[in-house]
């Protein structure tokens, strides 16, 4: 049932979206320190920009039909379709968005800053070997052509998970396991780097980047999260944006804090690239529960959380595949585990598992896997393509060598040698 | 004349520019070029944990003090930089290396004077 249309505008809950759209946008600058300070020196800016020509790519995308696709008129509940919105022509800047009391426009630059930050979750997994022409024509198909449906799907008003009562508050199921699994797939499909595939030691460049961007990442996660509130409340800047925010801060620290621990047991070591790694995935894991779960539930996802991703982590080495910055350890499996959780502890709007409702559990499930298979199988496809047509996916055996930095962009991102 | 090159652990450089300073200076200073370099010997590189696994490096950073000396200075100099370079309690495995050598000549580019006065 619909909602009457707002009428009026509401400042207090515009304020909010228009600052929790900026905070989204500042995770793309994290991520992109985040990663760029694990990779090796000669390819610390092929890293960073992996990031940011994200926000460029699909931040035209976007505007062009990437809105329109995702959360224009339902084509069956499969995919938004309304040509009348492609470059935001037909959304005047007074129309209101739904019943929120929050302008349209507005609503589209929240929802586009996911569309740009999912697609470069993915260069986690593939960095330091993927060709960058391969990588631009890529995450502008996997946008358009992933990114897109699924977001319809679990997020549109007339989406078929959405209508089957699929919760995923802020993307769990949409940002995390679709770009978590699609990391895994095309890592396999590139092929380790060649130093990991020779056992050399690969070591990060600069982590005081990571912390740095660790930090930017979980101050940016609280408009990721608690602005996702625009889905399921109205005023938006109301008690859903709070307890969003409340479970966003309690699972970062939990998982950091978890993640340190397992460590120190391990290895004897609180290492400070475990702890910016335990709170990134206790982000992830909170991010499909934030707004329908207890903090108390928040703080047990966290654990589990870190606990699970810190073995997913350890897995790849004996599984042999590279994914480089662990994007599907991280993202792909906090993702799935977050998700499933949802369906465990929510309590609002709906009950889970642990109030007997066991259908929510189901759902939940139900959800992840339909991500994980339409993600997995959709990159698939995409990157065979994207092989076929621009010849390949991965830089020569001499420009991995080199570096991309110097090879592809030309520059160098440290000259710390010179005067 | 010899070109001295000691190569040290970093954090016996401030010892070692001391003990080096008590048999060279003369009242005008002493000259000392320093560098960080990178290198093994018998000593491994050190373990740094990556994301939950063990990873050890190569190489092993290190200083490398280069000075030109005249003969006179030449035990001396090798002397000090031992003394001040080993590892208390007899020396360990990584206490670093001096390599001496004959150097043919010197020039002060300032002055253009070479050979013994120009050290």
């Amino acid at each position: 049932m619909e909602a009457p249309a707002a009428t009026t505008i509401d400042p207090g809950s515009t304020a909010w979206m228009l600052a929790s759209s900026a905070l989204v946008l500042l995770m793309v600058p994290g991520l992109a320190l985040f990663y760029g300070g694990m990779v090796r020196k000669r390819n610390v800016l092929n890293t960073m920009i992996m990031s940011f020509v994200a926000m460029a790519v699909i931040g035209v995308q976007w505007i062009a039909f990437g809105y329109a696709l995702a959360f224009g008129k339902s084509v069956g509940g499969l995919i938004g379709w309304e040509p009348d919105w492609f470059f935001l022509n037909g959304i005047p800047h007074t129309k209101l968005y739904a019943d929120k009391g929050v302008p349209e426009l507005v609503f589209v630059m929240f929802q586009g800053k996911f569309a740009i930050i999912t697609p470069a979750l993915i260069s986690g997994a593939i960095a330091e070997r993927m060709r960058f022409r391969s990588y631009l024509v890529f995450i502008l198909a996997w946008a358009t052509l992933i990114y897109c449906p699924l977001a319809h799907w679990v997020w549109a008003a007339d989406g078929w998970l959405f209508k089957l009562g699929v919760l995923d508050f802020a993307g769990g199921t949409v940002v995390h396991v679709a770009a978590g699994v699609s990391a895994l797939v095309l890592a396999l499909k590139l092929g380790p780097r060649r130093d990991v595939a020779r056992g050399a030691p690969v070591l990060p460049n600069n982590l005081v980047l990571t912390l740095t961007g660790a930090g930017l990442l979980w101050f940016g996660w609280f408009g990721f999260n608690a602005g996702s509130a625009v889905a399921v409340e109205t005023p938006v800047a109301g008690f859903v944006a709070g307890l969003a925010f409340a479970t966003t801060q309690t699972a970062a620290a939990a998982a950091g804090l978890t993640w340190v621990l397992v460590e120190r047991w391990h290895h004897g070591k609180v290492t400070s690239l475990g702890l910016a790694s335990g709170l990134v995935a206790g982000l992830v894991v909170i991010t499909p529960a934030a707004g329908h779960v207890a903090p108390w539930a928040a703080l047990v996802m966290g654990v589990l959380a870190s606990a699970v991703c810190y073995g997913a982590v350890q897995l790849k080495s004996r599984l042999g595949y590279d994914d480089s910055l662990d994007a599907f350890g991280v993202h792909g499996v906090g993702g799935l585990l977050g998700a499933v959780l949802t369906g465990v502890f929510c309590f609002t709007p709906v009950t889970g598992l642990l109030h007997g409702n066991v259908s929510q559990f189901g759902k939940q499930v139900l959800g992840a896997a339909v991500a994980t298979v339409f993600a997995g199988l959709g990159t698939w496809l995409i990157a065979t393509v994207v092989e076929k047509a621009l010849g390949s996916l991965r830089t020569t055996d001499q420009v991995e060598r080199d570096g991309l930095d110097i090879a592809v962009h030309g520059e160098r991102g440290y000259h710390f040698d010179q005067v | 004349m010899k070109l001295i090159t000691a190569i040290i652990r970093p954090e016996r450089l401030e010892a070692v520019a001391e003990a080096l300073a008590e048999v060279l200076d003369e009242g005008d200073n002493y000259r000392l070029t320093v560098d960080t370099v990178e290198g093994h010997g018998r000593q491994e590189g050190e373990i740094e944990i990556f994301r939950g696994r063990r990873i050890r490096s190569r190489m092993v950073q290190k200083t490398r003090i280069t000075i030109g000396v005249n003969d006179t200075y030449v035990d001396k100099a090798v002397e000090a930089i031992v003394k001040a370079a080993r590892t208390e309690g007899g020396g360990a495995v990584g206490d670093g290396k001096i390599f001496v050598v004959a150097l043919e000549d010197a020039v002060r580019i300032r002055t253009g004077e070479r050979g013994g006065q120009a050290i």
